[in-house]
């Protein structure tokens, strides 16, 4: 994607550049990243969030660094509407980059900003998309309250500088709170968790809350993961057969083939099935289908019997 | 340049995330180099060759201000205070790696012979049972940046106890509202406030602070000059209150994160606020606005704001009145940034006097024209009125259009994206 560095301004795009290119990778769908072996970290960031390293340019002021554009939120006093890259002295251009991919269309409806379209005219704010990058030049001829229309993920805002954006990003504070309260849960009833299968392509959530046991949550992550699975290991190497056979199946919580893992609130990756079930519910914040042969020291059951079986 | 520079004094990598490929820069200094007072590496990413480092410091005796990166360990970070006891500005490394009770002894041993600390940055990923190695140091601080640690209001609360001297105070919104309260309790002193969000970029978050801990600094911290406040709900009733306990303030940067939200208790426009604002803090220098705010904002802003010297805009105002309002009556306005506001040519106009006073003008993804930029730069030669555009934005559009005033011409070095009329 080589049209954030034509509008590059000074031809400075710094750390954005590599988040780009992480980021056109996710673009054909594949989702490398996240299949990736990531033991002990506390998990990639969200989608949204690269997404807004790429969208946000820095770019460096120029000339004698006496002109300023944007600067932002941290040090020397810079202003903190349009995020720039760089501290001290000189002060970063803001671009409100459009361009990438639109994050999630969500809706920025009435309903939570409490904000209702009093007039006809709402103006919205210039969104994530990649068509039509002029913001709707809705009149305001004296008409509309600045109303968001659409909840979209607004390029560059909230005005924070990249380098605290990227510093972050990448190690997102573990916010827990006294009681346990782990970020996964949004709202009572409900516990949804994200489910990462090596190799698969992309990744899977569910509600920790509708299962009641071990079993019940083995069960129904083989049955949203055995597409991903079916003829791995046939000698024909088709995928897909004929339907789910019975020695394809995978056993996640005693297979040897894969070891199923959570990361904890921690951020540790434990074996799933230690600790009793409503305590692990507890504690999960993710889980993690894991090869066994990447598993080692994780899971000694899965490679014994992988010794055993060759 | 560090084999060539003998008496070098000072380091300063800046804040731009500097990718470097090594640690081996550290070892360019020789054994003779003593001079050094400021070695900030703060924002390098990769690891440092941590011997030629302790050597560094411990020879450097006029060392006052050392920054850290994150690959610093806290044992480390112990072994160079032992030898470094004169700094005056720290900035840890990674504060959160296990820890067995004789080490941290020896890292609250060795911090608190730091008895001319007052300035202490870092804190990466800052665990609160570590905190308490701090607490000596606390006494003298007057400038603690935890915005790299994300701590919870209770671990801020028992920090904030031992720091009475605190006048600038930086931290993530994850201290919540509570954590705001222990900072009116315990710092009277205050004068510099700066409040980011953690999660910036997730609107699903309830965490993070609101109006009540705002009100609860102001209440406690009458000195309070300097804010920085970034949440998710403001009412205008409250900053009304906040200004009247700290009519001092010089510096007013608030974002309301959803762009365009009004009262969320009266859901009228955030006006009365901002125009509490600028009746009473006549010192005020700058101003960062956000909320939904009608022309009315730009009419108080106009009317009172008289040491203004910085404005900022974004998802703003009703019409060309407001920012008429603002070029009509900030006399002493020198840098105006303006974004998603519904300000057209004759906004853009109605500057035209002034911006060869101002330092820049910024204008993206407002209602300006080619023709009203051609215009401006046409009245006014000596400005250099440069416009970008967007791809596949309509012809007439001036997507981003930036104004400054210069006596060298255009410049020579512009990209291609970026016309100078």
């Amino acid at each position: 994607m080589s049209k954030p560095i034509e509008h590059d301004y000074i031809g400075l795009s710094e750390q954005q550049l590599p988040s780009m290119e992480k980021s056109s990778d996710k673009k054909d769908g594949l989702h490398l990243k996240d299949t990736e072996l990531r033991l002990g970290l506390p998990g990639s960031e969200s989608p949204e969030r690269e997404d807004h390293d790429q969208n946000v340019l820095s770019l460096k002021s120029f000339v004698s660094g006496a002109k300023r554009g944007f600067s932002d939120a941290l040090d020397g006093g810079g202003n903190w509407v349009f995020s720039g890259g760089s501290g001290g002295g000189t002060e970063g251009l803001f671009s409100p980059r459009r361009g990438g991919k639109n994050n999630g269309g969500k809706d920025l409806s009435g309903s939570d900003s409490g904000s209702v379209l009093k007039d006809g005219a709402a103006r919205k704010p210039s969104v994530v998309q990649e068509k039509k990058p002029q913001v709707a030049a809705t009149s305001s001829h004296g008409n509309g309250n600045i109303a968001p229309a659409s909840k979209a993920q607004v390029v560059g805002w909230p005005p924070i500088r990249s380098f605290r954006k990227n510093t972050m990003a990448s190690h997102p504070p573990k916010n827990d709170d006294g009681d346990g309260n782990a970020e996964a849960k949004l709202g009572s009833g409900c516990l949804y968790v994200k489910v990462s299968m090596d190799g698969a392509p992309y990744l899977r959530k569910v509600d920790l809350k509708i299962y009641g046991s071990y079993k019940e949550l083995s069960s129904a992550l083989e049955k949203m993961f055995s597409c991903f699975t079916i003829g791995q290991c046939g000698s024909h190497g088709v995928s897909g057969g004929d339907g789910l056979s019975e020695s394809r199946l995978i056993d996640l919580l005693h297979g040897s083939e894969y070891v199923l893992t959570y990361e904890d609130k921690d951020g540790d990756w434990m074996l799933v099935g230690d600790v009793p079930w409503e305590m692990f519910t507890d504690s999960c914040k993710r889980l993690r289908i894991m090869k066994s042969t990447e598993a080692i020291g994780l899971a000694p059951r899965a490679m014994e019997k992988c010794k055993n079986r060759t | 340049m560090i084999e060539e520079e003998m008496n070098l004094t000072e380091l300063d990598i800046q804040e731009n995330g500097i990718d470097d490929k090594g640690g081996s820069w550290l070892s360019c200094f020789p054994e003779s180099f003593t001079s050094l007072e400021v070695l900030n590496f703060a924002n390098l990413s990769s690891d440092i060759n941590f011997d030629a480092l302790e050597r560094l410091v411990g020879r450097c005796k006029s060392m006052r201000v050392l920054k850290l990166n994150r690959s610093v360990s806290l044992e480390q970070l112990q072994r160079l205070l032992v030898n470094a006891p004169q700094l005056a500005e720290l900035g840890t490394g990674s504060f959160s790696e296990e820890l067995t009770f004789r080490q941290y002894v020896e890292l609250e041993s060795a911090l608190s012979n730091c008895q001319n600390m007052h300035t202490l940055y870092g804190l990466w990923d800052a665990k609160g049972i570590y905190l308490p190695a701090l607490y000596p140091v606390c006494t003298h601080l007057t400038f603690l940046n935890l915005s790299y640690a994300a701590l919870r209001s209770d671990e801020l609360a028992k920090l904030l106890a031992h720091c009475p001297r605190l006048k600038r105070l930086w931290v993530l919104d994850t201290v919540e509202d509570k954590g705001l309260e222990a900072v009116g309790l315990n710092c009277p002193l205050l004068e510099e406030l700066r409040v980011f969000p953690a999660d910036p970029f997730d609107e699903e978050i309830i965490h993070g602070v609101t109006e009540a801990g705002f009100v609860a600094v102001s209440f406690g911290c009458p000195r309070l000059h300097y804010v920085l406040y970034f949440c998710r709900q403001m009412t205008n009733a409250a900053v009304a209150t906040i200004v009247q306990n700290c009519p001092d303030f010089t510096h007013f940067r608030l974002c309301i994160m959803n762009p365009g939200q009004p009262d969320y208790i009266t859901n009228e426009p955030m006006d009365e606020a901002f125009g509490a604002v600028v009746k009473t803090c006549t010192k005020l220098q700058r101003l960062s606005v956000s909320g939904r705010l009608t022309d009315l904002t730009f009419e108080y802003i106009g009317r009172y704001a008289k040491n203004l010297e910085t404005l900022s805009v974004a998802f703003a105002g009703s019409s060309d009145w407001g920012m008429q309002c603002v070029m009509g009556g900030c006399s002493k306005l020198r840098k105006l940034e303006i974004r998603d506001c519904p300000f057209g040519n004759a906004a853009l106009l109605s500057g035209l006097e002034k911006y060869e006073s101002m330092r820049s003008l910024w204008m993206s993804a407002c209602n300006v024209t080619m023709n009203g930029c051609r215009l401006l730069a046409r009245e006014m030669p000596r400005l250099n009125v440069e416009v970008m555009k967007e791809d596949g934005s309509d012809d007439s559009q001036a997507d981003k259009v930036y104004v400054y005033r210069s006596i060298a011409g255009p410049r020579r070095d512009a990209p291609p994206s970026v016309l100078t009329l």
